[in-house]
């Protein structure tokens, strides 16, 4: 597979930073691109005025959840998802990471339809998946139909304790055709990051490069269940573990995919494993219609990789797009 | 003249119940029940023969009666009563199906073979698909126990189907089992005063009725309904999914949530102790979870159970009495709070 036409920009931050003067005239047009919105755009109160009921309204409301809890009176659906977890205590705790530490700029989420299936493919990073995570609050809290992101993740996260139980009641699944091919069916929005442990783990030097979109199985299943395919671009998420060596040994005695060193990790014990605040935006890229396709159409290893390639190139312009507007990795 | 009608294993509760279930269809003329030992409750008006299915004796029996379909219910987890050991079971689960089906085999005029059989065949592991179609192999067999008996015994089944084509063939994967008499490893599981659980795991899991395992393999057992096909694998199980961790509040019962390697060793000293089944593939079961699509079930053999999953588990809960930590109590402390807090003076 032919790697992605990309704009090559400087390698280093302070390249970059100088880079903001007008891009010279010889650049491809970004055309797949929509036009970012710079973030005046009045964002829809974060969920329904919680600071609006009174006192005793909340209680109420608090006691009425923890009843529910207490007797075991909830539904979860086949994956495990628990929507009420989910909204009440999990977003309440991702949400503050996501609008006060990383600030995060959510852009064209509209993007995403307001209802039936869709797949968001989105680039990874990070060493931790918090971008995953940040991800799904974003659609959920700025999406005008509150959608839920039931996201695709490794196989890692299903076999460690504490991880897997909470992954599946926040409505994550594993990565392979079979799940994703039922989400997309039943009208969710399923989440995918096709450059996996390749992506999340790669070093510093790296950041902001995509890498290798794996089979691109993601596209036919997109292809199969007929959902439009939305390219999402995760800026910030690079810089919050600068991963400047992977002690591999260690990593393969624990069983992981890699064992991150970063300046403060593990030197500083728990206080290194603080991600640093960096500045985040989250771009959703005009949906890619793929109900136009016949459904042998699947197995058509060309069209996949071109798909693929598409897809790729979206989030790979709209990244780079991104870095040059960027002020700081902070700001 | 009316149908022929084997059951083995009906010295077991539910295949004693189908046995009467079965005398009940007008198109059936004799119903014979078979097992090692006399079951201690009523056949209704079956005839009961007592017959090991390892031996050669079941070939004479299938062939004197003039059986037409077989019902094959003698695959379970645990040994009948409370003694008999796990070596007994599985000979009976493997070289019991092998002996039934090569009676089968040679038995001109079997039609029909309905087999009793289990979702533990899917096994249960964190790299396995969320819900199992009755299509998706499994990522890792099951290494021994039950499961292991039933995909091996299910190979067989699937060995005869090729070399009997004009038999129609149904192998019903059931979900767990559960309904007021139940007596699986689950359900002495959920009678345990405080449940242990691997910590940091909360699986998934799917009940059928018994009412519900009754209706689907008098389905199988019997000619197809119009529009429908009972031959071939279909998943059985209750609609919608419980958590463990729900399946514990809702039963009241306290959790003791324990470090994966303690949960073996706890399960081995239960085990030894007599209290309850806790193998390893009982407790894989009680860490990954397993959940099945049901969509053949529905489409092609037409079959609605009436129960869902936590319909089944609440009946299943009344039938076990209330627990340490019963819901109601729970729920009526909390609206006492709350009662509490509304009654204050407004500011």
């Amino acid at each position: 597979m032919a790697d992605a036409k990309v704009i090559p920009f400087g390698e280093d931050p302070r390249a970059r930073r100088t880079a903001r003067r007008p891009v010279n005239g010889t650049a491809v047009p970004l055309t797949p691109v929509p036009e970012a919105r710079t973030g005046d755009r009045p964002r829809p109160a974060p969920p329904a005025a919680r600071g609006g009921r009174s006192l005793d309204e909340r209680l109420a409301g608090g006691l009425r959840f923890l009843r529910r809890r207490l007797t075991g009176e909830y539904e979860v659906d086949d994956f495990g998802y628990d929507e009420e977890l989910t909204d009440q205590v999990l977003m309440s705790l991702l949400r503050p990471l996501a609008e006060k530490y990383f600030r995060v700029d959510v852009r064209g989420v509209e993007n995403i339809p307001a209802e039936g299936g869709a797949l968001v493919v989105a680039n990874h990073s990070g060493t931790l998946p918090l971008d995953g995570l940040m991800l799904q609050t974003a659609i959920h809290d700025h999406h005008p139909a509150e959608r839920h992101l039931r996201f695709l993740a490794a196989d890692l996260v299903f076999v460690l304790p504490v991880v897997s139980a909470l992954a599946r009641k926040a409505g994550h699944t594993l990565a392979c055709a079979e799940d994703a091919q039922q989400l997309l069916e039943r009208g969710e929005v399923v989440g995918v990051m096709p450059e996996g442990f390749k992506g999340i783990g790669k070093p510093f030097a790296d950041r902001y490069k995509l890498q290798r979109f794996g089979r691109g199985g993601f596209v036919s299943t997109a292809l199969r269940a007929g959902v439009p395919i939305v390219p999402c671009s995760i800026v910030g998420a690079e810089e919050i573990y600068p991963m400047i060596g992977n002690a591999r040994t260690l990593a393969r005695v624990l069983g992981l995919p890699y064992f991150p060193l970063t300046p403060t990790f593990p030197w500083l014990g728990p206080v290194g494993a603080l991600p640093l605040p960096t500045k985040w935006t989250i771009q959703f890229g005009e949906p890619i219609a793929t109900d136009g396709y016949p459904p042998e159409a699947a197995d058509d290893p060309m069209l996949m990789f071109n798909l693929t390639d598409q897809v790729r190139e979206t989030i790979q312009h709209t990244l780079y797009k991104l870095l040059v507007q960027r002020r700081s990795v902070f700001f | 003249m009316g149908r022929v009608v084997l059951v083995t294993g009906v010295a077991r509760q539910l295949a004693g119940r189908l046995v009467r279930r079965i005398l009940r269809d007008p198109s059936v003329e004799r119903v014979i029940g078979v097992d090692a030992v006399a079951p201690v409750h009523p056949l209704g008006g079956a005839e009961f023969l007592q017959a090991d299915i390892r031996h050669l004796a079941i070939a004479r029996v299938l062939a004197e009666t003039g059986v037409d379909t077989v019902v094959h219910m003698d695959v379970n987890s645990t040994p009948p009563g409370r003694r008999g050991s796990r070596t007994a079971v599985k000979e009976t689960n493997v070289i019991g199906t092998m002996q039934l089906l090569g009676a089968c085999q040679k038995a001109p005029r079997v039609q029909r073979l309905v087999v009793k059989s289990s979702t533990g065949v899917y096994g249960s592991a964190p790299r396995d698909p969320a819900v199992f179609g009755e299509d998706t192999p499994p990522k890792s067999l099951p290494s021994g126990g039950f499961a292991k008996d039933v995909v091996e015994a299910e190979g067989y089944v699937r060995g005869f189907a090729r070399r009997r084509p004009d038999v129609a063939v149904c192998v019903l994967r059931f979900a767990n089992v559960l309904g007021p008499c139940a007596d699986s490893p689950l359900a002495e599981y959920f009678s345990l005063p405080v449940l242990p659980t691997v910590l940091g795991y909360d699986p998934r899991l799917q009940f059928v009725h018994e009412e519900d395992a009754l209706a689907a393999l008098l389905i199988a057992a019997s000619a197809p309904r119009p529009g429908t096909l009972n031959s071939g694998t279909f998943n059985i199980a209750g609609d919608g999914v419980l958590l463990l961790s729900q399946t514990a509040r809702r039963l009241g019962r306290p959790t003791l949530p324990l470090l994966l390697p303690t949960v073996t060793w706890a399960g081995a000293a239960l085990r030894a102790v007599g209290v309850t089944d806790f193998s390893p593939e009982q407790i894989r079961l009680l860490t990954h979870g397993r959940v099945v699509r049901t969509t053949q079930m529905r489409e092609t053999l037409g079959f609605e159970p009436r129960y869902t999953t936590a319909e089944t588990f609440a009946e299943f809960a009344r039938s076990r009495g209330p627990g340490l930590l019963p819901p109601e109590s729970l729920a009526r402390t909390v609206d006492r709070f709350a009662d509490v807090l509304s009654a204050r003076p407004a500011q």
